[in-house]
């Protein structure tokens, strides 16, 4: 009862100085405002870089022969013949968390066709290498599993590769290329994905399948590495575990010996952008935060002014019965209710000014909740803090001094 | 014997100021009762704005006993007196002291706004019967601004009775208006007056005095007259006698 006087007395004092009020709200509004759109700009941001190295297979998995130590002299990995096909059926069957997996093996040599010819990269893998990857083919198909099994001398090729070996516009599929003077039929076209992150011609490729890649151009009958993706990205490492536990055990490896491979998630790639804007994203904030330090700050003016103007006033309610603590809690709602009122007005701005830069600026934007939620709270206290000096200058005023003032 | 609203006995007031201590009251005794309407006379100095203040419970005497309705006032705490300012006392100011931009019902109805146990409904009627009082039913919405200095002041007057105070304490109450209102004022203080309410009030005017049914007069911290009014003038008569105004 007393509370909701207290309010209603507050809440009279801010409607009869509208202007004032307004004016004294405008640094918490644009405080606000700028946090959450700041905010909405970083996430924004972070979630870009992310569907950008999402599209690069973020989920994805490999594992690779770790260096092994021979006489005493650590080998170089490609010398590693330690990971094998038993290893990826062990892998495919015993691992829960990996949707896709395929083995990988690759090498180098001279694309031929007729009088034209172009160095390139085979790879050997099996037809979930496209989906791990997340290519699509621009034109033909995937060889089949029936076509592993039969080392079938099928392949698959590059943009790069097509502009170099069919200069004419001849059309590719169905025709024969050579691979180190292994023919083999075109039988798709991948669609074409530029370079990577690092600046490697993701373009440049001949797919075929890994058991002819082994039989006819390396003449191995171990793999180089596998490749898998995990069930989504969350999931990346925990499969990394799985795997490496799969692969601990196919190998006999004891507890106190090393790995003799690797399996690595994109994660640490995800993990070094992420900071990069993260880092952004905190010094955005930071500058919005100052401006919301400053609007609460605007508040404490305004209310010392205010608590000076109505010397007269408090000298008044005290002496018609007004305790200390009552004009200290109508200062102090006051202040709150200016704080939050400005937090609410700046909380539309800011979702306002984040759809303005979503759709004119066409800046990736995301409005996280917990900015809304933590702007606003930061708000509330502000109140509290800053309205917290002038309410108690005029709580401690002798109602005799403040009816004499003028 | 009626009821003693007023008991002061011996009440002494010292200010020191830097290295001077300032005797504003030297040790005065008086009872008021249930139903007087008192005036107290001074000139400035004579230490009747720090009666004034201690009679009111906005401030405490440094020696002796103050009781007001047979609660003793000394060694209150600040939030126990601003309770007692709040039910037992009705304050009305020289310079009216109303919320400006805020009408006059919510005028009057300020103090018990801050008395928990009237809830709403209530405030608001018994703010309404106080302005019928006054006789300013029909300018309740009116803000200060759109009152003159007399209705002004009735609004006051009506804030001043709203929590139905053991005593009205006023502080000049005319000293801000002409004559003819002045009258006004005086003949609405008799008329409460009349109905039982125990009026006190500080001036320096003689003739506002003579409304009164009972003068203290101070000089230098001392009363040196206390009397009985033998002639009470009736503020409407007065008022009748004043010569017609053209306007």
């Amino acid at each position: 009862m007393r509370l909701l006087n207290l309010i209603k007395i507050a809440f009279k004092a801010i409607v009869l100085n509208k202007t004032r009020t307004l004016l004294t709200m405008l640094g918490i509004i644009i405080g606000v405002a700028s946090v959450i759109a700041m905010l909405a700009i970083g996430e924004g941001s972070k979630e870009s870089i992310r569907s950008t190295i999402s599209s690069m297979g973020s989920n994805m998995i490999t594992v690779r022969p770790g260096s092994d130590v021979r006489g005493g002299v650590r080998q170089e990995r490609s010398a590693m013949e330690t990971l094998t096909l038993n290893d990826y059926y062990a892998i495919k069957e015993q691992a829960n968390l990996l949707t896709y997996v395929t083995p990988l093996v690759n090498g180098g040599g001279q694309v031929i066709n007729g009088s034209n010819n172009w160095p390139s990269t085979i790879y050997g893998v099996n037809p979930e290498y496209l989906k791990i990857k997340i290519t699509e083919l621009q034109s033909g198909s995937m060889f089949t599993d029936a076509e592993v099994q039969s080392a079938a001398k099928v392949a698959l090729i590059g943009q790069t590769v097509v502009d170099n070996v069919f200069p004419d516009g001849q059309e590719p599929i169905g025709q024969m290329i050579r691979f180190n003077n292994i023919p083999f039929k075109i039988i798709g076209v991948l669609e074409e994905k530029g370079e990577n992150t690092f600046g490697q011609d993701q373009d440049d490729v001949v797919i075929a399948p890994y058991t002819t890649v082994q039989k006819r151009i390396l003449a191995i009958d171990h793999l180089e590495s596998i490749i898998a993706s995990a069930i989504s990205e969350d999931d990346a490492p925990e499969a990394v575990t799985q795997v490496s536990e799969i692969l601990r055990k196919q190998h006999k490896i004891t507890e106190n010996e090393e790995d003799d491979f690797h399996v690595r998630s994109m994660e640490e790639l995800i993990s070094t952008f992420s900071s990069t804007s993260e880092m952004l994203t905190i010094l955005l904030v930071a500058v919005a935060s100052i401006s919301l330090l400053i609007g609460g700050i605007g508040i404490m003016n305004i209310m010392y002014v205010s608590v000076k103007e109505r010397t007269k006033e408090i000298g008044l309610r005290m002496a018609v019965g007004g305790k200390g603590s009552d004009i200290l809690m109508q200062f102090l709602i006051e202040a709150i209710l200016i704080s939050i009122t400005g937090g609410i007005l700046g909380v539309i701005l800011g979702l306002a000014s984040t759809v303005f830069i979503e759709k004119f600026l066409n800046w990736p934007t995301s409005i996280a909740l917990y900015s809304i939620i933590i702007s606003f709270a930061v708000c509330a206290i502000t109140g509290i803090f800053f309205g917290w000096y002038p309410a108690k200058k005029a709580a401690a005023l002798d109602p005799i001094t403040a009816l004499r003032y003028e | 014997m009626s009821k003693e609203i007023i008991k002061i006995e011996d009440l002494k007031r010292e200010f020191i100021m830097g290295s001077e201590t300032v005797h504003a009251l030297r040790g005065i005794s008086f009872t008021i009762n249930e139903g007087e309407f008192v005036t107290i006379m001074g000139s400035s100095g004579s230490g009747k704005s720090t009666l004034l203040n201690i009679l009111g419970c906005l401030d405490q005497p440094t020696v002796g006993t103050y009781e007001i309705d047979g609660l003793k006032v000394k060694d209150l705490s600040r939030n126990q007196l601003a309770t007692i300012r709040n039910e037992k006392i009705g304050f009305i100011f020289q310079s009216y002291n109303l919320l400006a931009r805020t009408s006059a019902l919510e005028n009057v109805e300020l103090p018990l706004l801050y008395n928990s146990k009237v809830s709403t409904e209530e405030r608001k009627e018994r703010a309404t019967k106080a302005l019928e009082m006054v006789g300013l039913a029909d300018r309740m919405d009116h803000t200060p601004s759109e009152l003159s200095g007399g209705q002004q002041q009735r609004v006051a007057i009506a804030r001043s009775l709203v929590n139905n105070p053991v005593m009205i304490l006023a502080d000049e109450a005319t000293g801000n208006l002409d004559t003819r209102t002045s009258y006004e004022i005086m003949s609405l203080f008799q008329d409460l007056n009349k109905q039982g309410i125990t009026i006190t009030f500080v001036t320096h005017e003689p003739d506002i005095a003579a409304f009164s049914n009972r003068t203290i007069v101070l000089r230098d911290g001392n009363i040196i007259k206390d009397y009985e009014n033998p002639k009470i003038l009736s503020a409407a008569e007065e008022l009748a006698k004043l010569p017609k105004q053209d306007d």
